[in-house]
């Protein structure tokens, strides 16, 4: 055995999948742009060199694949050169679209512990809430949320909330069922122990069902806050492109702007990854404050 | 013999589970009386209802016919009085808590303020040898020691009657019988009325005042022996004859009891 490093063990394997990507990433390139360079010179009656296509094809304005030098430069140039209180500003963007993400987190959090206690504690809640709360998730979001936003519009209620609630739709599932299991889980010698000190149920629960529970939870946030993310982008879509990530997408396929839309991805994905991650270090916060072995 | 002296008065106590391969005879016509300050061992093969008698005793059970009364009330009665603690065949120390707030759990739920929780703690941890382990976490601990840590938990509380399951039944030779030897010195120093179970014939021996031998089928009482050891027990008592001859007793009881056709 040698000595465990941080290069060997942990960078390397990450740059070697990232070396392996983009290799691919620029074959797709050539191989998915040179048609339209081809078409180009055939239609100018010019004949092109396979060098000339290789370097045409890693720089079109609007490629059917951009390059990721070409994304980069697009997210370079909307987060740090444009202020932020600028329209075209991506980190303005990404603001719209993170509040509304939070905000349906929190929303679905919530309800999803209530939801997940009810149905611990109250058998009739077990019967009839959980096939509603599973049926729930089979509902297509991409048909519900224009629903969702038409609806909340005519009644006057109009920006963060109806996209916040399609993340708060989104996000409630996993909460509710990692914490029905979680609430569940302590052994029923446990819940005997309690018995015999005739705890009541409020104690039974802070004392024993909450603590048992907070390694499920934790493991539900993690999904709930990128699936929240995806809510709320959803939601923009049918709001008429006016700001958020998803407002970026949807305008960039619609004038073909494909170095747009793929920097919006990327900064959804990296959004996504700072949000689990921050999920992720409080989870690990907590179950050290728990004494769990580490 | 319904005198006030009797911690736990059983008559003609049975329970009979409804299970889907019909009724299941857990215990039957058990008749027992078990007094202030005794030392009761309870041994049988499995499915002699020892450890349902204990849960019935802790209220965790039912009984169906028959009559059971702790310090002349129902066992719920006696459970809403904390009249006991339990200690399982796993120590179910909570992971998450430390030694000493496992310890002030009952404490914690039973309304004890805090100065009376820390001395208690203190007094526990000393009791059962953890003096220094109180900040540590169970999973820290050797399987002995947190069994010991249940032990100091389930007597933190004023109850007077410990009823214990199998509670070094998981445990090494060597562990176990320190931990009997602890056991014997903790209950001469507290006084308390302890229910043991166990299906060791010489922890039954070693340890007990007196030794209610089971048999299933259904689970009832076909012996309960008096033990003429003293009550000072050092371990080498049991190469006594003495002691022999109690042990060869619940053998015989067992096996009188118990029909090996089977």
């Amino acid at each position: 055995m040698t000595a465990p490093s941080l290069f060997r063990d942990r960078i390397l394997p990450v740059l070697t999948v990232i070396a392996a990507i983009l290799v691919l990433w620029h074959g797709a390139v050539i191989y998915l742009n040179a048609p339209f360079v081809r078409d180009q010179a055939a239609r100018a009656g010019q004949s092109v060199t396979l060098g000339q296509i290789v370097s045409q094809t890693l720089n079109q304005e609007r490629p059917v694949l951009p390059a990721p030098h070409q994304i980069m430069a697009e997210l370079w140039d909307t987060t740090v050169a444009k202020p932020v209180t600028s329209k075209r500003s991506l980190v303005y963007h990404a603001w719209v679209t993170l509040s509304a993400t939070l905000m349906g987190f929190g929303m679905g959090s919530l309800l999803g512990i209530v939801l997940a206690v009810g149905i611990v504690h109250n058998r009739a809640m077990d019967k009839s809430l959980m096939p509603w709360v599973i049926a729930s998730q089979t509902i297509p979001i991409l048909a519900i949320a224009p629903m969702i936003i038409v609806v909340l519009n005519s009644i006057g209620i109009s920006g963060l909330l109806p996209k916040a609630l399609i993340s708060t739709y989104l996000s409630f599932f996993p909460v509710v069922v990692g914490m029905v299991k979680g609430l569940r889980s302590p052994d029923t010698l446990l819940l005997d122990l309690m018995h015999t000190y005739n705890a009541s149920s409020t104690q039974t629960f802070w004392k024993l069902r909450w603590p048992a529970a907070m390694p499920y939870l934790f493991t539900s946030l993690k999904v709930a806050i990128a699936i929240s993310l995806v809510g709320a982008i959803v939601g923009e879509l049918p709001t008429g492109a006016v700001a958020g990530l998803g407002a970026r997408l949807l305008s960039g396929s619609y004038y073909g702007q494909t170095i747009q839309i793929w920097a919006a991805l990327f900064m959804a994905a990296a959004l996504a990854a700072v949000l689990v991650s921050i999920v992720g270090a409080a989870h690990g916060l907590v179950l050290k404050r728990m004494g769990v072995k580490s | 013999m319904t005198s006030a002296a009797s911690v736990v008065s059983a008559r003609d106590l049975g329970l009979t589970f409804d299970t889907n391969d019909g009724p299941v005879h857990a215990l039957a016509g058990v008749n027992l009386d078990i007094r202030k300050g005794d030392f009761v061992s309870f041994i049988g093969p499995s499915g002699c209802g020892k450890t349902t008698f204990l849960r019935v005793i802790a209220d965790l059970e039912k009984h169906t016919t028959g009559s059971i009364e702790i310090n002349g009330m129902t066992p719920e009665n006696a459970r809403l009085a904390r009249a006991y603690g339990y200690v399982f065949q796993a120590a179910a120390l909570y992971p998450w808590r430390t030694i000493e707030k496992n310890i002030a759990l009952p404490l914690e739920i039973m309304g004890y303020g805090a100065d009376d929780q820390k001395r208690r703690i203190a007094e526990m941890l000393d009791l059962v040898n953890l003096s220094g382990f109180g900040k540590k976490y169970p999973w820290q601990l050797s399987g002995g020691m947190q069994q010991r840590a249940s032990i100091a938990r389930a007597l933190a509380f004023d109850a007077d009657l410990l009823l214990m399951d199998e509670p070094f039944g998981a445990l090494d030779e060597i562990v176990r019988d320190h931990l009997n030897e602890q056991l014997l010195k903790l209950w001469d120093k507290t006084n308390k009325t302890i229910c043991f179970v166990t299906h060791s014939i010489p922890e039954a021996v070693y340890l007990s005042t007196r030794i209610v031998v089971m048999s299933p089928r259904p689970g009832r009482v076909t012996d309960v022996i008096e033990s003429t050891l003293p009550r000072e027990r050092p371990l080498e008592i049991r190469d006594t004859p003495e002691f022999l001859e109690i042990a060869h007793r619940v053998r015989e009881g067992l096996k009188a009891g118990h029909s090996y056709e089977e």
